[in-house]
């Protein structure tokens, strides 16, 4: 009974090799094909599927369509706003971005271990999520350089400043720049995980409680359910909220490089 | 921690399926098909904004004839109006000289038939006055026998107690 009610609520981050371990390599860089890559495949070939049902490019559109339309209207107002018409040239990319953040955390939610398969959420890996953050940092690094050349250190400088306060507030904001893509591409990793743990302890607490026969566990194991049904819906606003916030920070940034201030 | 335990040996194979997918993502979906979706979308907006530019246009030019419409019918009914009016002048001139005709007419008639009343009259009169003088004539004649009234001196007395 002991050894199974013990719940590892980390054994579901666990990347497991799946195949090309040993012999895929880049310039002596493993790149072996692991259940993480296959939830990215399997998030790219469901975000396919959604848009391509949207490819219709009726004059009155049937419902997916509208949906799809929704997603890309909803981008292209979110870009719209903050970076204003200028914003218009990301949609694609910050589409990309959102979408595919969006899939990846609502198919690692899906209660897909009721039927043996188990979700992997790649989006609670910092090794994934970096890579969007830091590939957001360059093109606002490129677009900012590229538009402002060297001017583009005035960002770092808010208007009004007194000359004194230059050096010190210039050295603030130019760390408080520098931390952006950690902060972006950690913000998605620990809201994921968290949540994801804090499932796994609950269910973890479901289970032990059963296990410890009448009395107080079966009490703490119902309370649990309850509570984890309460955060499965809590789970299913943050895998949306944390999609937009990495979309609309990056816009953010964007507009930073787009227009200074 | 797997995420930590696990990063030696999985970072670069992340990172680049990461880059495959995504980049797969970016551009098949996003450059690919965003932007179609996206004109889709214009599309139809333009096509929305046109046809109610359009819708406009007509009720415009409704409008315009309308009121062109009713200006023809005022004017048309100002015409009719006067047309009536003159055709009622008209008409009552008419009837007025008919009727002073026909008036001048009856004048005449009246006139000829009160003088021939008159002059049957003063016939009739003068016929009672001889009848009367013979009468008188007669009746002194009987009265006062064999007396002879002179027919002059009767005629007189008749006269002057017809008319007196």
């Amino acid at each position: 009974m002991a050894e199974a009610a013990k719940v590892d609520p980390m054994h579901q981050f666990t990347i497991e090799p799946m195949f090309g371990t040993d012999q895929w390599q880049i310039a002596g860089y493993n790149i072996a094909f692991t259940n993480s890559s296959l939830w990215m495949g399997i998030a790219a070939v469901a975000l396919l599927i959604f848009v391509a049902g949207g490819m219709k490019r009726e004059l009155v559109p049937g419902r997916w369509q509208m949906a799809v339309e929704g997603f890309t209207g909803f981008i292209d107002n979110l870009l719209a706003a903050n970076i204003g018409p200028a914003g218009k040239k990301y949609v694609p990319y910050i589409f990309s971005l959102f979408m595919f953040i969006l899939f990846a955390n609502v198919l690692g939610l899906m209660p897909l271990g009721l039927v043996g398969v188990h979700p992997f959420t790649f989006t609670s890996h910092f090794t994934a999520t970096g890579v969007l953050a830091v590939m957001s940092f360059a093109i606002v690094l490129i677009v900012g350089f590229w538009k402002h050349k060297l001017h583009f250190f005035s960002l770092f400088i808010p208007h009004g400043t007194p000359l004194v306060m230059i050096p010190l507030i210039f050295a603030i904001e130019l760390v408080s720049f520098l931390v952006r893509p950690f902060s972006l591409g950690l913000r998605l990793f620990v809201a994921m995980m968290a949540g994801h743990v804090l499932l796994e302890v609950l269910s973890g607490f479901v289970i032990n409680g059963f296990n410890a026969g009448l009395g107080i566990g079966p009490v703490v194991s119902v309370l649990s359910f309850v509570l984890m049904i309460a955060i499965c819906a809590l789970e299913i606003l943050v895998a949306g909220i944390q999609a937009y916030v990495f979309a609309l920070l990056t816009s953010l940034y964007l507009n930073d490089a787009e227009n200074l201030h | 921690m797997p995420q930590i335990a696990q990063l030696a040996e999985t970072w670069s194979s992340q990172i680049f399926w990461m880059l495959i997918f995504f980049g797969f993502i970016f551009f098949v979906i996003g450059r690919g098909m965003v932007p179609k979706v996206m004109a889709t979308v214009e599309t139809r907006d333009r096509q929305i904004a046109s046809d109610l530019a359009a819708a406009e246009a007509a009720r415009a030019a409704a409008d315009a004839e309308e009121e062109a419409w009713r200006a023809q019918a005022n004017r048309q009914r100002a015409e009719a109006q006067a047309l009536i009016a003159k055709a009622k002048l008209e008409a009552a001139k008419a009837s007025e000289t008919r009727l002073a005709k026909a008036n001048a007419k009856l004048d005449a008639k009246l006139a000829e038939a009160e003088d021939q009343i008159a002059q049957a009259r003063s016939g009739a009169l003068k016929e009672i006055e001889k009848v009367a003088a013979e009468a008188a004539g007669d009746i002194v004649a009987r009265v006062a026998g064999g007396l002879k009234v002179d027919a002059k001196a009767a005629t007189a007395a008749v006269k002057e107690a017809l008319n007196g």
